[in-house]
């Protein structure tokens, strides 16, 4: 083939590949237009008074198209496929507990998108805000309101490839004072202090205002620890234990165990530990479930799998009885309250 | 952007029915000053590559997490055994490239970068992690496969005097890819919110035309710049004690190369010369922290605000950029194995300053971070156009295969070490024991490339004990 020959296929190929990306990039931008306009069939959403401390409401992450898109709505508690009151308050991950609100969100720079921790009043109103390094995975309040954790995932730019590592930060509202890294706090496995650099902590659950639990990974085992704020210490208590979730009455921790499937990579059942006996039981969902749990009562797992519109939540018995079932569509990171 | 110099002097690496094509070109003058089309191809092919591949890099934890919910924190988890493989598919990737004499580098180059390109429409069509595992998997066997038969095309369409500026350029031309990568994917989720399909199909299409790039561009069979010599195909001469002799020479047998296609691994590290270079690379590597770690211990010590830290590796990357063509060029006035270990005495200062107490914040990073980039500058490119100087040119994709996989498994086994140190003894300890091991193993390197003669001799041997 000749040079020019050469040319003129090359030229001929960038036109053609040139239109399939304007073509897509085009068809996305008219999506994300559509986007904001509601789809047939699905739930009403209207923009309203959204407060945070109503407990005849659910909250959550709207992910239906229309122009209510990402903000956090309320339901009616005992229908959360009913009506849907758009807050305005626009959040990746979103949770809330007497009144206190975690917001993680990204901000839209000129060259990339930065992450912000928002915290909110039961008006939805911000607080204080602090910006964060990495994409916003977990976020929960103490039952008291008092304490908010929340864990992003960093991974360095183009040279740390696939490898994400987790930050970890607790935060007093009432003095403001912010633990930006969990790792800094005293981690205690079997008896003996360990400092190795690989540890990763993530998805914080609350007991009260200090006390809590979290997963601490390091040397490709995970951890279920105790962690204490005042005296900046956590402790393990069981290993392979992720995301962990303690019940209303503290007496049980519902969490995804890696367990060994035909497919390492979908590795994760949403199991329940007794934390008293230390006794795990497997729920009805054995599906991949790779998030965070949240308790409806007592007795009810909330938890999110992928779905048409990025995500649904399901809901199983925590006593191991019963089948998974479709509670809500299109919603993410629900917050009960009490 | 080195277009401007290149009708100033010879070569033979384009196919023959280039030379007429190419204005300006005299073959025979001034050796070493131009750089072939060749290796702007191939440079050409990374950098639109690398806009593709760290365009999907970029976006990937904002999809999984905001998009589709999930974490990707088990990718952290399966990234060893990416890496693994992907040095093990190296091996491999040399290896069958070299067949038929190396005709067979452009071939395998083609399925490794066209395998990855498969692997961005595979992302709009799979959904969970588990499948999103697999497609990355997928894409780096492309990406272990291409590297070594695209290394030896580099090194064979340079002339010898001038590999290690062409080997900066074509890391240069790379690193500026992957620097405009996450600003496209940016650009396209601004016009098109939660666009990841745009982004993906973008980077599909950017990929192919790499591909076709290479396809259409680099000549099947990279003749060597030493006139021709390689054209009869090669020609099996008995091995001599090739080891021995200085770069040069080996350079100046050209086709002659004395040892066969199908030499395995053993054979190749036979040769004295390849041996003390993989010996050299193994030893520094065990010394050279990972990036991660790197970033980690000058976030710590210094107690960056965590919003810096993914600044890091832009701060590396830039200056990788800026001193990759300038080095390279040393590299071949200088000698490419005394820059390699000048890369390395740059490495140690940044620990050096790493370990100064107290030290102001923002000086101590940049003088850190301008000094990983010079070592990345003054080593990356450099190895590979010293390999090159040490390997026959019919094994040249398994030699340069070799010296790299040993280098990343040692890098592998230092982090492991460096991680286990800083576990038992602290961070202080830690970075001390790798800036001494690193200074031990530069010091034992300098001796050991110190026997083999260094081309072009510009500077007295005595010189090179500094």
């Amino acid at each position: 083939m000749s040079r020019t020959a050469r040319l003129l296929v090359l030229l001929a190929t960038v036109l053609v590949l040139g239109g399939v990306a304007v073509g897509a990039t085009l068809h996305a931008a008219g999506r994300a237009a559509q986007k904001d306009r509601s789809q047939a069939g699905g739930p009403a959403v209207a923009p309203g008074s959204v407060r945070l401390d109503d407990p005849r409401h659910t909250l959550f992450r709207n992910m239906a198209w229309g122009p209510h898109r990402d903000e956090i709505t309320a339901v009616p508690a005992g229908r959360l496929s009913g009506p849907r009151t758009a807050s305005g308050v626009r959040c990746l991950r979103f949770h809330e507990a007497s009144g206190t609100g975690i917001c993680l969100r990204a901000v839209h720079g000129k060259l990339r998108d930065t992450y912000r921790a928002v915290l909110l009043d039961r008006r939805l109103r911000e607080l204080r805000h602090y910006d964060v390094a990495g994409t916003p995975t977990r976020a929960r309040v103490s039952p008291g309101g008092h304490t908010v954790a929340w864990t992003v995932f960093v991974s360095g730019d183009s040279y740390a490839g696939t490898a994400f590592s987790t930050r970890t930060s607790l935060l007093d509202t009432r003095t403001w004072r912010l633990d930006a890294n969990l790792e800094t706090y005293a981690l205690t496995v079997d008896g003996h202090p360990v400092h190795a650099v690989d540890i990763n902590i993530w998805g914080v659950t609350f007991a009260d205002d200090n006390r809590f639990y979290a997963t601490a990974a390091t040397g490709g085992k995970t951890y279920l620890v105790r962690g204490d704020r005042a005296a900046r210490t956590l402790t393990a208590l069981h290993t392979n234990v992720e995301c962990p979730s303690l019940s209303p009455d503290g007496t049980r921790i519902a969490y995804k165990k890696r367990v060994n499937v035909a497919d390492p990579d979908a590795p994760w059942r949403l199991y329940v530990l007794d934390l008293h006996t230390l006794h795990e039981t497997a729920t009805g969902e054995h599906r991949n479930v790779d998030d965070q749990a949240v308790w409806r009562d007592d007795r009810t797992l909330v938890y999110s799998l992928p779905g048409d519109f990025g995500s649904d939540l399901w809901t199983v018995p925590a006593d191991g009885t019963g089948t998974p079932r479709r509670l809500v569509t299109a919603a993410l990171a629900p917050a009960f309250p009490r | 952007m080195y277009l401007a110099d290149r009708g100033s002097a010879a070569s033979t690496s384009a196919a023959p029915g280039d030379r007429r094509a190419v204005p300006g070109r005299r073959p025979g003058r001034r050796a070493g000053s131009a750089l072939p089309s060749t290796v702007l191809v191939l440079g050409t092919v990374s950098l639109i590559t690398d806009i593709s591949s760290e365009m999907v890099t970029a976006v990937l934890p904002l999809y999984l997490v905001a998009e589709l919910g999930l974490s990707p924190l088990g990718f952290g988890v399966l990234d060893g055994v990416y890496n693994g493989v992907s040095a093990l598919v190296r091996l491999v990737g040399g290896r069958l490239s070299d067949r038929g004499g190396g005709s067979g580098h452009k071939a395998v180059a083609v399925v490794g970068y066209a395998l990855s390109a498969l692997c961005k429409p595979l992302l709009l069509m799979v959904h969970s992690l588990p499948l999103i595992g697999a497609v990355l998997a997928v894409d780096r066997t492309g990406k272990g496969l291409r590297t070594a038969p695209r290394d030896a095309m580099i090194s064979l369409a340079a002339e010898p005097g001038a590999r290690g500026r062409a080997f900066g350029v074509h890391r240069a031309m790379d690193t500026a890819g992957a620097l405009c990568g996450p600003l496209v994917a940016f650009v396209l989720l601004r016009a098109a919110a939660d666009g990841y399909d745009a982004v993906f199909t973008v980077s599909f299409c950017v990929a192919v035309v790499g591909v076709v790039v290479l396809l259409l561009f680099v000549p099947r069979r990279a003749t060597t710049a030493t006139e021709g010599i390689v054209a009869a195909g090669p020609a099996v001469v008995a091995e001599d004690a090739a080891g021995v002799k200085p770069a040069a020479a080996v350079e100046d047998t050209g086709g002659r190369a004395p040892a066969g296609p199908r030499t395995p691994v053993r054979a190749l590290l036979g040769r004295a010369e390849v041996r003390r270079l993989t010996g050299c690379a193994v030893l520094l590597g065990l010394t050279t922290l990972s990036d991660s770690f790197l970033y980690l211990t000058l976030q710590r010590r210094l107690d960056l605000p965590g919003a810096w830290f993914p600044l890091l590796p832009l701060g590396t990357a830039a200056v990788f950029l800026l001193l990759a063509v300038p080095l390279g060029a040393v590299a071949d006035r200088i000698g490419r194995r005394r820059l390699f270990l000048a890369g390395h005495l740059a490495l140690l200062c940044a620990y050096g300053l790493l370990l100064v107490p107290s030290a102001g914040g923002a000086a101590v990073v940049c003088g850190v971070l301008a000094l990983h980039g010079s070592f990345y500058a003054a080593t990356d490119g450099v190895l590979a156009a010293a390999t090159a100087d040490a390997v026959p040119e019919d094994v040249r994709g398994s030699g340069l295969a070799v010296v790299q996989t040993g280098q990343t498994a040692a890098r592998f086994v230092c982090s492991i070490a460096f991680g286990t140190v800083w576990t038992a003894w602290g961070d202080d300890t830690a970075v001390l024991a790798a800036a001494v091991g690193l200074a031990l193993a530069a010091a034992v390197s300098a001796r050991l490339l110190r026997r083999v003669g260094t081309p072009p001799p510009l500077a007295s041997p005595s010189e090179q004990a500094s």
